[in-house]
């Protein structure tokens, strides 16, 4: 179908021009490392409880998305390229393209996270691969779908790069509530059916902030 | 769709009581046509006049504050979305990808417009009408801005739309440049329907039909 | 409107007097003496107020958004004027519905404030509305703001419902119908109170919602005089 076809090559457009220009990624990195360094700093020999641990998880990703997921809206604005997307594509595809493209880089960016704490964290040891796996999918998936409808909101506006955390946290705090207390059962070994609860909250909130975003994005996007 | 095979006659624009807001002002208001192709208009006024926001509410970018713009072809109308394909858009505010090369910008944007890209040759005869051919690897963010603005031509003609907006056609471009617009123009303005907004007398001179837009909300035909 | 007006102020006198002034006794008699609730003792009165508001600041946030979704149909200004009053008056009653539960708070359960649920979706919703001012005036244009304020708004509205009926249950809280709390059932309507503790809730409750929707039609009024004004001097 012509639609996918054309949603596809919007996702690999952002792709490639994200390699070349490495917008996000430098953002990213740069603060993913920087934040977990400032945690080790600060908790020199301490151990930290898994329940720590879970919190500060969620912390860097979620700081870490607020510099780098609003890029797919905001650098169309800023290099003036919006017009040309507006005029080629139909909101339809322009949402589930960037959608895609965030989705990408939430998940990497959490696989990311991940890797580092394993590294880094002696006491963050996942004990039951099965809740951190499932955890890993819909949070990413949930942080992506409310990031990239709140990205296309503040795209528009003057003072985004504060206003994108300011706007977005509200919405993320069922997610990362939730998420916080899966991956905490996750660290400590718990049985897969203790988490169905939580992951029931993560499902259909990546349903409803998927499906609400879909139905409201031309009216963001189309002047 | 293959993007060369769509008739262009028999396209109709037909625009009712146009209006369009700016902080609850009218920029513009009451503009009523109807263009059959072949048709051309020249949207006239002064700068800050509203031209380039009519111009977008045609190509369907904005939406109107109230009134209608439709499209058909023998009767049936047009989606927006179907109009995408139809249509070619030159406008100082449009902008292609610094980043990518003056190709991968016609391809990549191909795509995203119509599931496909098109044929190399299409692409190099259009590059080369823009005398742009032997720049085709080149990244836009180093072209002039008349080069940029001859690639916006190359782009807004690769799927030989039915309808062509042009807005200020000819700025930054040099005197080859212009006869290439000329040229464009004159092809247009027969084949399907052809909008230029500019405030050069010349220009306007162009299109058989006007409407001109007083700066204070108004309009006259 | 008029009605609106008188019932309101009557009402909340009422519940104003009787809320503080009626005793507590520990067999009531009558209608004049309330029932003692143990744990909560004369802390209960607080019901009468806390309930109430923060039930009317989530109805204006509710109200905010059902004319910011109008607005997106019908382009209407006007619509995003209501949407936009409703919201400012919302956003008051929930710094109000904030101090009064968190005053309630310390003297119930030690601490000004404890991340209990439901503590925690009344700070979200001053959130939310905090976000909402804050992209208005980060907005250019009218439309823009108007279009993408009320976008902002049903988006925030959509997290409402886990705050209100997921969380609280998945969270032990300290509200009563949180879970672990084995004696309260779902939320404060079943709550132990006596009939005439009842009368004086629900006049609070209707009082308070009155008295809402009498400033929001004094609001919309100010807001439409002064777009009017604006219009007339450019």
């Amino acid at each position: 179908m012509s639609t996918i076809a054309r949603t596809w090559a919007l996702v690999v457009k952002d792709a490639r021009s994200e390699l070349r220009t490495r917008y996000a990624m430098n953002a990213l990195v740069m603060f993913v490392i920087t934040s977990v360094a400032t945690i080790l700093f600060a908790m020199r020999e301490d151990q930290a409880s898994p329940e720590l641990l879970a919190g500060m998880y969620w912390v860097v990703v979620f700081f870490s998305s607020m510099s780098g997921l609003s890029r797919i809206f905001v650098s169309e604005e800023e290099k003036g390229t919006a017009l040309a997307l507006q005029l080629i594509a139909s909101p339809t595809v322009v949402y589930v393209g960037k959608l895609l493209f965030n989705c990408g880089l939430t998940l990497l960016l959490t696989l990311a996270v991940t890797v580092l704490y394993l590294i880094v964290f002696p006491g963050f040891v996942v004990a039951s691969l099965d809740i951190f796996a499932v955890t890993w999918l819909l949070g990413s998936l949930g942080l992506a779908s409310a990031a990239t409808i709140i990205a296309a909101i503040i795209a528009r506006a003057n003072t985004r790069g504060t206003l994108y955390p300011v706007l977005s946290f509200p919405v993320l705090i069922p997610l990362l509530m939730t998420v916080m207390r899966s991956t905490i059962r996750a660290l400590a070994g718990e049985p897969f059916e203790n988490a169905l609860g939580e992951f029931q909250v993560l499902f259909s909130y990546l349903l409803v902030m998927t499906g609400g975003s879909y139905l409201l994005f031309e009216h963001v996007w189309k002047d | 769709m293959d993007g060369r095979d769509h008739s262009m006659n028999g396209i109709r624009l037909q625009v009712t009581d146009l209006r369009r807001d700016f902080n609850r002002r009218p920029v513009f208001q009451g503009i009523s046509f109807t263009l059959d192709s072949p048709a051309s208009l020249a949207v006239t006024g002064l700068n800050g006049a509203g031209k380039s926001t009519l111009v977008k509410v045609l190509a369907g970018v904005i939406g109107p504050t109230a009134g209608t713009v439709a499209y058909q072809r023998a009767g049936v109308p047009i989606e927006i979305d179907t109009l995408r394909h139809e249509l070619g858009f030159v406008s100082p505010y449009l902008n292609l990808y610094d980043e990518f090369s003056a190709e991968e910008n016609l391809r990549l944007l191909s795509r995203i417009r119509s599931g496909n890209e098109p044929a190399s040759a299409t692409i190099e005869r259009r590059m080369q009408q823009v005398n742009l051919w032997n720049r085709r690897h080149d990244d836009v963010g180093t072209f002039s801005s008349g080069m940029k603005q001859r690639l916006k031509y190359a782009f807004a003609l690769l799927h030989e739309p039915a309808v062509l907006m042009l807005d200020e056609p000819t700025s930054n471009l040099d005197a080859e440049g212009i006869a290439v617009v000329e040229a464009i123009v004159a092809e247009q303005k027969e084949r399907g329907l052809l909008v230029v907004a500019t405030n050069d007398e010349s220009e306007a001179a162009w299109c058989t039909a006007r409407v001109h837009l007083s700066g204070s909300g108004g309009n006259k035909r | 409107m008029r009605i609106v007006k008188v019932l309101s102020i009557i009402l909340i006198t009422f519940v104003l007097i009787a809320g503080i002034a009626i005793p507590l006794s520990p067999a009531p008699q009558g209608l004049f003496e309330f029932p003692i609730i143990p744990g909560l003792e004369d802390k209960a009165r607080n019901i009468f107020y806390h309930v109430p508001i923060a039930w009317t600041t989530v109805l204006a946030f509710l109200v905010s958004m059902w004319y910011g979704y109008r607005y997106l149909r019908t382009r209407s200004i006007d619509d995003d004027l209501k949407s936009v009053s409703s919201a400012g008056l919302g956003f008051m009653l929930c710094i109000l519905a904030t101090v009064t539960g968190s005053l309630w708070a310390k003297f119930n359960w030690g601490s000004f404030w404890n991340w209990d649920p439901r503590e925690t979706s009344i700070f979200v919703l001053l959130l939310i509305y905090g976000a909402y001012f804050a992209l208005r005036s980060a907005l250019a244009s009218d439309e823009a703001r108007a279009r993408l304020s009320a976008v902002y708004a049903i988006i925030a509205g959509l997290t409402v419902p886990f705050f209100i009926f997921v969380l609280p249950r998945m969270v032990a809280g300290l509200h009563p119908g949180a879970k672990g709390d084995v004696d309260g059932s779902g939320p404060v309507l079943e709550f132990k109170m006596a009939p005439n503790m009842r009368v004086v809730f629900f006049s609070s409750l209707i009082g308070f919602t009155l008295f809402y929707i009498w400033l929001l039609t004094l609001r919309i009024r100010a807001a439409r005089l002064e777009h009017h004004v604006a219009d007339q001097h450019s």
